[in-house]
């Protein structure tokens, strides 16, 4: 499975340390409340506002250059609205993905 | 250019003011998690861009848009493309940026700002009526008879048919005309169509719950076009 990098953030902070540190930082703090809200509402079978809570999480999925997990995010999201959770288990592994490359900042 | 960003991501927030700061003709003013506070703030400043992302909870971009009387220039955020061609539909909408956004194309979205005249309306410089002609006054025909009716003791007008009834604080009236006549007459500073059955005087509302206000003792529908408008007129805390 692809890995999250900074790829993006390198190229948007440029010289900049002071930018990249304090992007990460809320990324780190955002990211988990998103994940959580978005578990409450797949576990209440609240697929509508799951697929809210996922379109929000394809940001940061971009954001940490995962390109084949936004394709994968956005399939799953087309599903929520469906009201099917096709492709649920694709998406938590790349929350869990996540989760653990912030861990490591 | 003075410009604020509405999204509810911090994280996107943070990105914007930064490839904002890349640029020099850029000032950003303001940030804001959610498009009621940027109204409240656009009604006492001016702005001359607006970073804006579509998808928000509650009161989506496209619902803050139709709340502006006078738009400013606006580029719209977002991470699909799904929404492009609604977004064109608007004349001050001026670019649409997917997410994450990159430094090349962002710059390009403020040059086609820089370069854009956003068609202004003419709804806040073209005064109506009552306020040219009859200062505060409006008179209605009943039984060939011309009535004065102080204009802010009217709370609210309904279609009736061929027929309008106004309610002022003393009494009520049934006239032989059509909302859209009374609409043109009533300023816009006091008066908002709320349903197309409907207008109210919003400095008498003393209630809202959801797609209702409550008008003296008079409970009248909101439809939800019309809704982000009554939103902005509001004092909100």
């Amino acid at each position: 499975m692809e890995q999250p990098n900074f790829s993006y953030i390198d190229t948007l902070s440029g010289e900049d340390e002071a930018f990249k540190n304090k992007l990460i930082g809320i990324i780190k703090t955002e990211f988990p409340n998103e994940k959580d809200v978005y578990l409450q509402n797949i576990a209440a079978n609240n697929f509508k506002k799951a697929s809210e809570n996922v379109h929000k999480l394809k940001h940061k999925i971009t954001i940490l250059g995962l390109e084949e997990s936004y394709k994968i995010a956005t399939d799953y999201e087309n599903n929520l609205k469906e009201n099917k959770d096709l492709g649920k288990e694709d998406f938590q592994n790349i929350l869990k993905v996540i989760t653990d490359f912030l861990a490591t900042i | 250019m003075n410009c604020i960003i509405i999204d509810d991501e911090a994280t996107a927030r943070t990105i914007i003011a930064q490839l904002c700061s890349n640029l020099p003709s850029l000032n950003v003013l303001e940030e804001f998690p959610n498009a009621i506070l940027a109204m409240k703030y656009l009604n006492q400043n001016d702005v001359d861009l607006i970073f804006l992302d579509i998808h928000m909870p509650d009161f989506t971009g496209f619902d803050f848009i139709q709340s502006l009387k006078n738009p400013p220039k606006i580029i719209l955020t977002t991470s699909d493309s799904k929404f492009a061609i609604e977004a064109f539909e608007y004349d001050c909408i001026v670019d649409y940026l997917i997410k994450p956004i990159r430094l090349p194309r962002f710059e390009k979205a403020i040059q086609k700002a820089e370069l854009t005249k956003v068609k202004q309306t003419t709804n806040n410089t073209s005064p109506k009526a009552v306020e040219t002609d009859s200062g505060n006054d409006l008179y209605i025909n009943i039984d060939r008879r011309l009535i004065k009716l102080d204009i802010s003791s009217i709370y609210l007008v309904e279609a009736k048919g061929d027929y309008i009834h106004v309610k002022t604080e003393n009494q009520n009236y049934t006239v032989h005309s059509t909302l859209k006549k009374i609409e043109e007459k009533l300023p816009d500073s006091l008066f908002l169509k709320v349903h197309r059955s409907y207008i109210i005087n919003t400095k008498k509302i003393i209630d809202i719950e959801d797609n209702s206000v409550l008008i003296k003792k008079d409970v009248i529908p909101v439809s939800r076009s019309n809704r982000p408008e009554l939103m902005k007129r509001l004092n909100l805390l």
